[in-house]
């Protein structure tokens, strides 16, 4: 089960993402992104904090975004995740890749 | 002690995949993070059989096995149909799969690190995927 919704923080967009994300629902995910994207928003932040669970077919989303985004100069940042979740970022070397955050205060501040 | 499930071949059983694992495993040694990525694990293998091998036709099936032992737990995914050999499968490097924009591939890196040893083989239509993981002393 998984429900996203979006908060505008002018000048950021808030992505809540609460539940699990598989390659039933990725799909959701990226629409979301790809939605604020084409309506030109330029700071892209995803709340995990009750992202309850990650696999692959999610990480390939943001993923997929990287070097797009990289070109825009759009700002996509990941703040709230569990350990257990961080984790599979983590070893997938993804960490290293996106910018993900503990807070979303900190999420903002860097931005 | 070994626990089975069937589940049909369409990506919305996943979740069903996990429910099942989270109860089995549950009384194991793992803790919630390693419990988090043997489900992961077992979840990707059983996602790409279900996508790849039976483009998620829904009248087909895939049997998954968990077995414990004192030292490790084995997961055996067993399907029928086209197989597919993740010992085969050469893992993508991480910036090809960001530079060609690919939504795939990642889910086999994580099986490979996750996981102790992958073991495989078909026989007459039958293919079984066996994923074991070690408990750390």
């Amino acid at each position: 089960m998984l429900s996203i919704s979006i908060l505008e923080e002018s000048p950021h967009h808030i992505i809540q993402v609460k539940g699990e994300i598989d390659a039933s629902n990725s799909v959701q995910l990226d629409e979301s992104i790809r939605s604020l994207a084409e309506k030109g928003a330029q700071s892209i932040l995803v709340d995990g904090s009750e992202l309850e669970y990650i696999s692959s077919a999610g990480l390939g989303v943001f993923m997929s975004y990287l070097e797009e985004f990289q070109e825009k100069g759009i700002q996509l940042k990941i703040f709230s995740l569990s350990p257990k979740v961080f984790e599979v970022f983590r070893i997938l070397g993804l960490d290293q890749l996106i910018s993900i955050l503990s807070t979303k205060e900190e999420a903002i501040q860097e931005s | 002690m070994e626990h089975k499930i069937q589940i049909a071949c369409r990506t919305t059983a996943l979740s069903e995949l996990r429910n099942f694992l989270n109860q089995t495993l549950l009384p194991s040694r793992l803790n919630e993070n390693e419990l988090n990525q043997v489900t992961l694990a077992v979840e990707e293998v059983c996602a790409n059989l279900i996508i790849h091998s039976h483009q998620c036709n829904e009248k087909d099936h895939i049997l998954l096995a968990v077995r414990q032992e004192s030292d490790r737990l084995t997961f055996e995914i067993t399907d029928k149909g086209k197989a597919f050999n993740l010992l085969d499968y050469e893992v993508p490097d991480l910036k090809k799969v960001i530079s060609e924009k690919r939504k795939g591939g990642l889910g086999i890196i994580l099986v490979k690190k996750i996981m102790d040893e992958i073991q495989f083989e078909s026989h007459r239509g039958m293919n079984t995927c066996r994923l074991i993981k070690l408990f750390r002393s």
